[in-house]
């Protein structure tokens, strides 16, 4: 057994485990004003301080959600929103091509629904959308402006500092889908310059269901959900206490531990890659091999499905990913590949090994025992 | 043996893969995703590829605690099962879509991939008997698949279980409530799947357009009225026709032919639809017999059974049929039985 599926959801920490245990023990609405409401409500702040250490932000710049999702269509159409609301000539968007659905349908809504326009960054074959593509693309017209910090299929890394200086010389605000990058890379929020920030908390070791958004304090933002106001007006809902403690400890870990995991992923990573292309020597590896997430390996097999892949991969107890599904379960050319000028045979071949904190040597070595006999088997099945 | 479950999402193949499963086989599910554009929930009795069908396929892997993935045919289905529908009515002819849907689709792309990928067979919930590559009819006869399935090669027959020759529909749905699976109560499906609506003739107007032309009535020779698209009618169809001119002798009239060249739908008395002699194309043995032949022929989906001569006509059969059978359309498959014995089936050419 070997789970190469981290880039969907890595296991929750041992520690995170035990506070979201000891708090869903606990009563208490975090609004009240009792002793119970006082409690929880020093655990939600306590832990909006942990998360704003651990990236770098302010607590007032943490807004709770319900994860990355939320956070994603939050910053697009909040932002959109409010930046239109104050000048009405602003109502394009910019956006790399590679980004993830919660971004992509999110700014095809506002196209579809609310007037707007976009503009798609282009992303070169490595997946990197370079500064001078943004800056090409700004204009009045722009409302707000996202770019991932770094792929969920290919792991490319994209230089969010540079944009987020371009996009300001513009005076536009650029939020970034930070949701892969967070234990894995350093993030600090004050120093990328960035004006929203996208984290949730099962892709380093807190809980599903539990995200922020980083928000710069001058940032406008209109909300989606309306309520109570308990993030700074912008966001509503009864404070989720014990995931929030989870998500917390889930970031302070991943955050303190980040240097040394990521050492010793890109070590395992480059070892798997190896082995990978001795064993398949015409296995195309697709990415930044530079600019990339240390976890990240994502490989085109020519001649297989990686359909096929998967399934025979899945019966030998290895787990991995072909990167993107809709919600039927059909599996589509990715989005992120075809924007990176593969074509579609390719794309429909590819298959992502995605490492985390608890992946070892033992994996690797599990999924190398079996692709050579999977990849064979599957260039039987003609490709669609 | 390892087994490929194909899991529609309705009860039949839950209980074929539950079956499969208890015999102690190691079976895979996939759910076959054939509509383009999904709809997110189930609308009717139409349809096995709404989301919710496969969320249901999906439901019932996990209960039987077997994989289960979706394989996207839509591409395939589109070009060898609707386009093929389309092309048929445009040539005049009645096809039988789900009898192609097997034999393009579910018997040869699945089973062809299944096999690749290397698994033994497939396993299915049709209702018809397999055994030692025999193929013979259901025990419940009002449920028998054994006709649309009777396109299989004996090579396709050899690689293909079907566990629920020996149950009848109540005793199937029985079955899924005792095994706890949730669609054990989910209605049938029927009516043809990529038709949401269930208006055929509309689909095929959107399809092929107005083409409009005579109505002409074959004693007289008379043109008795007009209508939009020739592909709309089919042999034995009495209703719609929408005459201008009543019969001389006040009698019904019965679509006879469909000549889609010059758009010619032709009509008559009832009796003019019996025929009594029936050419085919090239058919597919699954139980090959020698020629000339005492046996059974079914003409359509659930219609009644003909004793029948079978002499060879070039590659083809000629069938003499002992009563006469009414309003028999080119395009329907003659499948021959000898009892419940599925003998083998070919498409109609020509009836007379």
């Amino acid at each position: 057994m070997a789970y190469l599926d981290h880039a969907a959801s890595t296991p929750m920490l041992p520690e995170a485990v035990a506070a979201v245990s000891a708090g869903m023990a606990e009563p208490g609405n975090a609004s009240s004003l009792h002793r119970a409401g006082r409690r929880a409500r020093r655990t939600v702040e306590e832990s909006r301080e942990a998360v704003a250490a651990a990236l770098g932000a302010r607590p007032s710049e943490v807004l709770f959600t319900g994860g990355g999702t939320e956070s994603d269509n939050l910053a697009v159409k909040g932002i959109f929103w409010a930046r239109r609301a104050a000048d009405p000539r602003r109502t394009r968007i910019l956006a790399s091509a590679v980004e993830h659905h919660a971004v992509l349908d999110a700014v095809e809504w506002l196209v579809a629904h609310e007037g707007a326009s976009v503009t798609w960054l282009e992303v070169d074959p490595l997946g990197r959308v370079h500064p001078g593509v943004l800056e090409a693309a700004l204009g009045d017209d722009v409302a707000v402006a996202t770019v991932m910090w770094a792929n969920n299929e290919v792991g490319t890394v994209q230089p969010i500092a540079e944009l987020a200086q371009v996009a300001h010389a513009a005076g536009v605000p650029l939020h970034t889908d930070a949701v892969q990058a967070v234990g894995q890379l350093p993030v600090d929020f004050a120093a990328s310059g960035v004006d929203a920030l996208t984290i949730t908390g099962h892709k380093f070791g807190g809980p599903f269901g539990a995200g922020a958004l980083l928000l710069g304090r001058d940032v406008a933002c209109t909300p989606l959900l309306h309520g109570g106001g308990q993030e700074r007006d912008v966001r509503s809902g009864t404070f989720d206490t014990p995931a929030l403690a989870g998500l917390a400890v889930a970031t302070t870990l991943a955050t303190q531990r980040q240097p040394e995991t990521a050492l010793r992923l890109a070590g395992l990573r480059d070892d798997l890659v190896r082995r990978v292309f001795a064993a398949i020597p015409d296995a195309v590896y697709n990415g930044d091999p530079v600019h990339r997430l240390p976890g990240n390996a994502h490989f085109s097999f020519p001649g297989c499905e990686g359909d096929s892949l998967l399934l025979l991969l899945d019966a030998r107890g290895i787990e991995v990913s072909t990167g993107s599904a809709c919600s039927s379960g059909v599996a589509r050319p990715s989005h992120v590949l075809v924007a990176m000028a593969q074509d579609e045979e390719q794309a429909r071949s590819s298959l992502r090994f995605s490492l985390g904190h608890n992946s070892t040597v033992a994996d690797v070595e599990a999924l190398l025992d079996a692709l050579p006999a999977v990849v064979e088997r599957a260039r039987r099945v003609p490709v669609q | 043996m390892k087994l490929l479950a194909a899991l529609s999402g309705g009860v039949d193949s839950a209980v074929a893969a539950a079956l499969a499963v208890e015999a102690g086989h190691e079976v895979t599910a996939v759910h076959l995703a054939l509509s383009e554009a999904p709809a997110a929930l189930r609308s009717g009795a139409r349809g096995c590829c709404s989301r919710e069908d496969a969320r249901d396929a999906a439901r019932v892997a996990d209960v039987l605690g077997i994989p289960f993935y979706v394989w996207d045919l839509a591409e395939q289905f589109k070009v060898e099962v609707i386009d093929q529908f389309v092309a048929a009515y445009a040539a005049g002819q009645t096809p039988n879509p789900c009898l192609r849907c097997n034999e393009k689709i579910k018997f040869e792309a699945v089973l062809d991939r299944a096999l690749r990928l290397g698994f033994d067979a497939v396993v299915t919930g049709h209702h018809a008997t397999l055994a030692d590559g025999v193929l013979s009819r259901s025990v419940d006869a009002a449920k028998d698949q054994s006709y649309v399935l009777a396109v299989l090669t004996p090579e396709q027959l050899s690689r293909t279980v079907l566990p629920l020759g020996a149950m009848t529909k109540n005793e199937v749905r029985a079955f899924a409530r005792a095994r706890g699976l949730g669609v054990a109560d989910k209605a049938d499906s029927h009516d043809i799947c990529f038709i949401a609506d269930g208006d055929t003739a509309g689909f095929l107007r959107s399809q092929l357009g107005d083409q409009p032309g005579p109505v002409i009535d074959a004693l007289t020779g008379a043109v008795v009225g007009h209508h939009d698209g020739a592909y709309a009618f089919t042999v034995g169809q009495r209703r719609g026709l929408d005459l201008s001119v009543p019969a001389a002798d006040g009698r019904p009239r019965y679509v006879l032919s469909v000549e889609p060249v010059s758009s010619t739908v032709t009509v008559g008395p009832v009796e003019a639809l019996d025929v009594a002699q029936v050419i085919t194309a090239p058919p597919v043995w699954s139980s090959a017999r020698s020629l000339p032949l005492r046996c059974e022929v079914q003409l359509r989906a659930h219609g009644m059974v003909h004793g029948c001569t079978v002499t060879a006509d070039g590659q083809g059969w000629s069938i003499a049929l002992d009563t006469p059978a009414r309003g028999l359309a080119p395009g329907q498959a003659a499948v021959l039985y000898d009892g419940s014995t599925v003998l083998g089936s070919a498409t109609v050419l020509a009836a007379a």
